[in-house]
């Protein structure tokens, strides 16, 4: 330790604030924060009882599988017409596969006046470099709109199966149980460098990966995915107190309600154009720049902020059960 | 290169068998990450980088995390590691 100042005034500067706010020990607006000691929970001796007698009670009554002689039978007969269905699957399909047409023969049924129009006419047409997002985003947007909306309803589903109620109290087994972080070290100094280090990184690649959809591989889909994997990695290192500062359930509903309005504002706008024969106004620009290609960058934006929120959502609920 | 991409096709075909093999959850949700990750490098070899960048971030990233949290919901870690500890105590 070579330090010039004492300790009384090395924690009067700046730098000393600057370590405290990214050691999270403390923050400018919240104050001391997350120094809770960690509890341990110890699940009672009736908790314990209860499930193993209601495992007991579903083997005993509901099957009864001593004395249940139709049960046995379903049994022998449910395993060997398994193995007998899947070989069958894998026949079926070895069959199938067998008679698909070579990799790579230009006859291929696929290589048809589409893929020729897409390959030939693309670049002039969306104005993306990359074919396969001018593909997805423009001569198919309806399609990827849908599967957005796909992914919104598979949130709102998870959201109805696992979000739990308010109703329990904080000493109750079903509060503990969700709250599953008292099982684990609550500041894992390996993890949080990690995390550290690795997730601007990674926010900053994700953002990259959606930016430049339409100049490279990439586009709003893995954008996406790779942010969210970048906010759980977050979430892991320094814990749900510091995520909700930022993310909310308010924050997703705002997020993803107007990145789906306003990709269906956009693409509504230019399947109204297109189906009505009037020139857009949205310029193409010149191929190979950032602001260009029409509509894709804006819609690529839209579907990555979706996909991030969906992400995050998804281990949100499987992990707490509500924010 | 074709030497090295027959290689991975095998690999993806050990870990898809072991992975519904293994007897340990835990373990088949690493080997099933490992088959996303061969995965991944089989997309870029078939000139696809959108999808490999697509089944990184997602097959092994999101998908391996959600089933680590389901596996700790369900109690299966935590089972295991009193099962070993059971058998060295006795």
């Amino acid at each position: 330790m070579s330090r010039r100042l004492s300790d009384d005034e090395y924690q009067k500067t700046l730098s000393f604030k600057l370590r405290q706010w990214l050691d999270g020990t403390k923050d400018p607006f919240l104050d001391v924060v997350e120094t809770k000691p960690q509890e341990i929970v110890i699940e009672d001796r009736d908790g314990q009882d209860r499930r193993k007698k209601e495992r007991n009670l579903i083997y005993e009554q509901v099957y009864d599988l001593k004395n249940n002689r139709e049960m046995k039978w379903f049994e022998r007969i449910y395993r060997v017409l398994s193995v007998a269905f899947c070989i069958f699957l894998v026949v079926m399909l070895l069959f199938a596969v067998s008679g698909l047409p070579t990799f790579g023969d230009p006859k291929n049924p696929a290589n048809n006046e589409v893929s020729k129009r897409y390959i030939e006419k693309g670049l002039q047409e969306t104005g993306a470099v990359n074919i396969v997002t001018g593909m997805i985003l423009d001569y198919r947007a309806f399609d990827t709109l849908g599967e957005s909306h796909v992914l919104f309803i598979a949130t709102c589903t998870v959201l109805i199966l696992l979000r739990t109620d308010k109703k329990y109290g904080k000493d109750t087994i079903e509060y503990r149980e969700a709250n599953d972080r008292t099982h684990e070290p609550k500041n894992d100094v390996i993890l949080q460098t990690v995390a550290k280090i690795l997730v601007p990184p990674i926010f900053i690649f994700g953002i990259y990966v959606i930016l430049g959809g339409h100049l490279g591989p990439g586009g709003g889909f893995s954008g996406g995915a790779v942010i969210g994997a970048g906010l759980i990695l977050y979430v892991n290192a320094f814990g749900f107190a510091k995520t909700e500062r930022f993310f909310t359930a308010k924050t997703y509903k705002i997020m993803s309600f107007s990145a789906l309005a306003c990709y269906s504002l956009a693409k509504s706008y230019s399947f109204y154009t297109g189906a009505n024969h009037i020139e857009s106004v949205i310029p193409l620009g010149t191929p190979g720049a950032i602001l260009s290609s029409g509509l894709i960058l804006v819609l690529n934006i839209c579907v990555g902020v979706v996909v991030a929120g969906t992400m995050y959502t998804f281990y949100v609920m499987f992990r707490k059960g509500g924010y | 290169m074709q030497i090295f991409f027959c290689i991975l096709l095998g690999f993806l075909v050990v870990c898809a068998i072991s992975a519904s093999l293994s007897k340990n959850l835990l373990n088949s949700i690493l080997i099933f990450m490992s088959y996303s990750l061969i995965m991944s490098i089989i997309w870029i070899l078939l000139e696809s980088p959108d999808l490999a960048i697509t089944e990184a971030a997602v097959g092994a990233g999101v998908t391996t995390v959600l089933f680590f949290v389901t596996l700790k919901k369900i109690h299966a870690i935590i089972r295991t590691e009193k099962k070993e500890g059971e058998e060295t105590d006795e």
